[in-house]
């Protein structure tokens, strides 16, 4: 006890604070060998600031449409009396729970008209009822018009789509709408007019063209199926109407005017004058410049190219449809074997969750129109559905959750498959997690090597100081003491070499963005190709756990590095240290 | 618990206190760091009863007895000391003189518990030393013990005052070397003051001619208020005017305060002003 009390005494003596701090200013060797210690700390907050960042947008846009889990059936025709299962679901997980909703998936065939031509393309059709499935994914925050963000609908808007300085995405709605339509009348109407001519030699008639003008649009079939019906009606209603669709060349400005007394008010839940025609029935009549489609919510990627402007560099989008466009789908029914239905839908919006895959799946559409196109509306079993998707309350574990579920809804015996968002990202998400590991591997290697460096260095100044040693402990200093001196050295270095690393690291990655534009400027290169990265920003995230592991990690290397050539020096012999010139 | 018990001192610490190898630590705490010090104060120690003549002679301060001491080189041996039988006596100069290649060193290595020898026995005042634990032999060493060398021995990063005080801060721990810094910081600088380098307190080793090293040397070796002081060829590299200055230092210290001297030098004018002289040949020692 009492030894332990002297050495407490040794432990704190004044000469080794001195000689350590006047090593730490003499000894410029050393801190340029602790400069690797500072960049590798550097590098590594800067690394892992940026992964994290990339990884939580990458988390939050991979989760972003996706609700937390998802149990899928294994059929593409969906299952009816669901309404069971979701009890059933209640029942197992319902403390977990927050919201849930149902939804039907339906690999689809979206054809859009660019430039006279059809295009198809790929899209999973999703069937969502928009109330609830707000409530169950962030699906809604993506959305393109501020009012749907609101309070999402399958209604066109006449205006407000927001989007970049001069994207036409601004200009989209019921007025791109009725411009778009009364162009292509009147065009088609002037080549009908050289038609006729070319093939009687003569002009047509200028007030037939004009009563044609008012009787169009000949009535146009919704849906492929129902063309009989479609044809029956003859006269639109509004063909006497005073407000009838004003002739071609007007302006949009004045066509809005005219088409639309009222103005579209985005926070007056009703006050569009077309909303009523939602869900319009079969039989009547389809007039494009007054009426919608069944809405559909595209992903941007869908209806837009993001692109590189050649010339200026500048990164641009290409719509190839725009809210207000009609298109035309193809999806499966529901019979066996399935038939193609064919139907037309106005694209009410688009969603941006900046995750390309995302971005280019799905399509939305209201979930009864789905099920009544798709036929899955059955007389006495009710509807059917493709998927339940559940929320989960804030905090619950996912993982767990997940499980509870597997375990009620064994695979082996029903017929869902049963995923949270994760499983759907399942190998992505492993692999950024895997690159992260890999790379503050690499680079704590990079710290480990400079701890060599340091070891090396070291091991020159106890040879450097070695008459000094001696000098030492021929007036009583303890080799523990010597030790102590050349340990504190090296952890001084390490604190001094990882702080300022730490405040490199974290300056670097505050200015990250300025960083990353000087470097464009130098290289003409851009680091982060928007085009790729769906983001025009770094992100980063600073987590202080992680920096503080990587400071403390870096001082105990060079600590570890000191304590060999500290014990060299503990353990020289004071008469050959003395003796040594 | 005494009261050197509770300062935490080890057994053999208290011994050599009893026996007044090592003075006493509360005590000497207190005449390092009180109010009015002055270097005649120095001149006794307070814990040393000033011996009379007649214990002199009976008792030598430093002993050694059969002392052996052989270097290896491989398959060789060399023996060094064969059987050194040295005593230095209390309050008087001891020279040690000899060859290049004698032993001096090696002696006053020995002596000075920097190295053990192979056999024989050393004693500082009545206790064997030379098998003591590396610990005892650290605090023998900084209590009891100055030393002065030939090559001066200062540490270049540290200011000649810090030289000097590095002892002090050796064998105090932080927090009593803070409370009483300021004292400790007297006393060195009266003892820069008496080897006459005042004005050089804060110059670096680089800075400062041989002589006033080795005059900062002996302030450092004065300042734990050793027992004895050993000297290895304290003027070996000076010119003879300055040589003979910290010849004229050590023997006023050793008039002034009656400090035991054990010089080495091959120097026989510089071994002459001693009281012994003691020459060692073929690793014995001849006596004058
Ligand atoms: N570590 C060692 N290994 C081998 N031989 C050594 C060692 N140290 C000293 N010696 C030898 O021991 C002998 C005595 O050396 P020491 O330094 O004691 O002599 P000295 O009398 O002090 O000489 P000088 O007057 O030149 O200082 C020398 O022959 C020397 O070579
Ligand atoms: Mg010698």
């Amino acid at each position: 006890m009492e030894a332990a009390a002297v050495e407490k005494a040794e432990g704190l003596a004044m000469y080794k604070l001195i000689l350590c701090l006047r090593y730490l200013r003499t000894r410029y060797i050393a801190l340029a060998s602790i400069i690797s210690v500072t960049l590798g700390v550097a590098t590594m907050i800067v690394v892992n600031s940026v992964m994290s960042g990339f990884a939580h947008e990458m988390h939050s846009r991979l989760h972003g449409i996706l609700s937390d889990i998802v149990m899928e059936s294994h059929s593409l025709n969906g299952f009816y009396h669901w309404e069971d299962e979701l009890a059933k679901v209640k029942e197992v997980a319902g403390d977990d729970i927050q919201d849930v909703t149902v939804t039907v998936h339906v690999p689809a065939m979206l054809s859009m008209k660019i430039r006279d031509q059809w295009m198809p393309r790929h899209v999973t059709l999703v069937g969502i009822d928009p109330e609830s499935y707000a409530k169950v994914s962030d699906f809604t925050q993506y959305l393109k018009h501020p009012a749907n963000r609101e309070h999402v609908d399958f209604d066109l808007k006449e205006s407000g789509y927001e989007g970049d300085e001069g994207s036409p995405l601004r200009d989209a709605g019921w007025g791109h709408r009725r411009g778009k339509v009364m162009y292509e009348r009147e065009l088609e109407m002037q080549l009908s007019q050289f038609r006729e001519f070319e093939e009687t030699g003569r002009w047509p008639d200028q007030d037939l063209l004009r009563q044609k003008r008012i009787t169009q649009p000949a009535p146009i079939a919704l849906v492929d199926h129902e063309e009989e019906v479609a044809e029956k009606a003859i006269l639109p209603p509004f063909a006497t109407d005073p407000g009838a669709p004003p002739l071609p060349g007007t302006r949009p400005e004045e066509l809005n005017k005219m088409a639309n007394a009222e103005l579209y008010d985005p926070n007056k839940k009703g006050s569009d004058p077309f909303s009523s025609r939602r869900g319009l029935p079969a039989e009547s009549t389809y007039d494009p410049l007054q009426h919608q489609a069944t809405g559909l919510i595209l992903g941007i990627a869908i209806g837009s190219v993001r692109d590189r402007d050649q010339t200026t560099g500048e990164v641009k989008d290409y719509f190839m449809v725009l809210p207000g466009d009609d298109v035309k789908l193809t999806f499966p029914t529901a019979e066996n074997p399935p038939k193609a239905m064919n139907a037309t839908f106005t694209v009410t919006d688009f969603y941006e969750s900046k995750m390309s895959e995302y971005d280019a799946a799905f399509a939305f559409m209201p979930l009864d129109q789905l099920q009544r196109l798709r036929g899955m509306i059955h007389p006495e079993h009710g509807t059917a559905i493709s998927s339940i998707q559940i929320k989960l309350k804030e905090g619950v574990n996912l993982r767990e959750a997940t499980d509870k579920l597997r375990a009620a809804f064994p695979p082996a015996t029903s017929p869902y498959r049963i995923q949270s968002w994760r499983d759907l990202q399942g190998p992505l998400l492993s692999a950024v997690e895997m690159e992260k590991t890999i790379l503050n591997i690499l680079l704590f290697l990079i710290i480990g090597v400079a701890g060599f460096g340091i070891l090396a260095t070291f091991y020159m100044i106890v040879v450097e100081k070695t008459k000094d040693i001696g000098i030492l402990k021929s007036l009583g200093a303890s080799g523990g003491g010597i030790m102590s001196i050349f340990v504190a050295y090296g952890l001084s270095l390490g604190i001094v070499g990882s702080g300022v690393g730490m405040v490199l690291g974290l300056l670097f990655v505050v200015n990250i963005n300025a960083i990353a534009s000087v470097i464009e400027w130098i290289t003409g290169r851009e680091v982060f190709d928007p085009t790729v990265y769906y983001f025009r920003e770094i992100p980063t995230i600073v987590e202080p756990w992680s920096i503080a592991w990587v400071v403390a990690g870096a001082m105990l290397i060079a600590v570890l590095a000191s304590v060999l050539p500290a014990m060299r020096a503990a353990r020289l012999h004071p008469v050959e240290a003395l003796r040594y010139e | 618990m005494s009261n050197a018990e509770s300062q935490g001192m080890s057994a053999l610490e208290i011994r050599l206190q009893r026996e007044s190898v090592l003075p006493d630590h509360e005590a000497r705490r207190k005449e390092l760091t009180g109010p009015h010090i002055n270097t005649a104060k120095f001149a006794q120690p307070a814990a040393v009863a000033k011996p009379t003549p007649s214990e002199k002679k009976k008792k030598p301060l430093l002993e050694t007895r059969a002392l052996h001491k052989s270097y290896r080189k491989g398959r060789l041996t060399i023996p060094v000391l064969r059987g050194v039988d040295f005593a230095a006596e209390e309050g008087k100069i001891t020279s040690i003189i000899g060859q290049s290649g004698s032993g001096k060193s090696t002696l006053l290595h020995l002596m000075g518990t920097l190295d053990t020898p192979d056999d024989g026995e050393i004693h500082f005042a009545n206790t064997r030393i030379d098998r003591l634990s590396s610990r005892q032999r650290d605090s023998l060493r900084s209590r009891a013990f100055g030393m002065i060398f030939q090559f001066y021995h200062l540490l270049p990063e540290l200011s000649t005052l810090e030289n000097v005080l590095t002892p002090i801060m050796i064998s105090h721990g932080m927090w009593r070397y803070w409370s009483a810094r300021k004292q400790f910081r007297k006393r060195a600088e009266e003892l820069l003051e008496m080897v006459g380098l005042s004005h050089r307190t804060t110059h670096k080793p680089r800075e400062l001619s041989g002589g006033e090293m080795q005059r900062t040397a002996i302030a450092r070796a004065l300042i734990a208020q050793p027992r004895i002081l050993l000297a290895d060829e304290p003027t070996g590299n000076l010119d003879e005017k300055t040589g003979g200055e910290i010849m004229e230092i050590l023997k006023r210290l050793n008039r002034e305060q009656n400090l035991t001297i054990v010089m080495v030098t091959h120097d026989s004018s510089i071994a002459a002003q001693g009281h012994d002289i003691i020459r060692l040949t073929g690793g014995r020692v001849e006596k004058q």
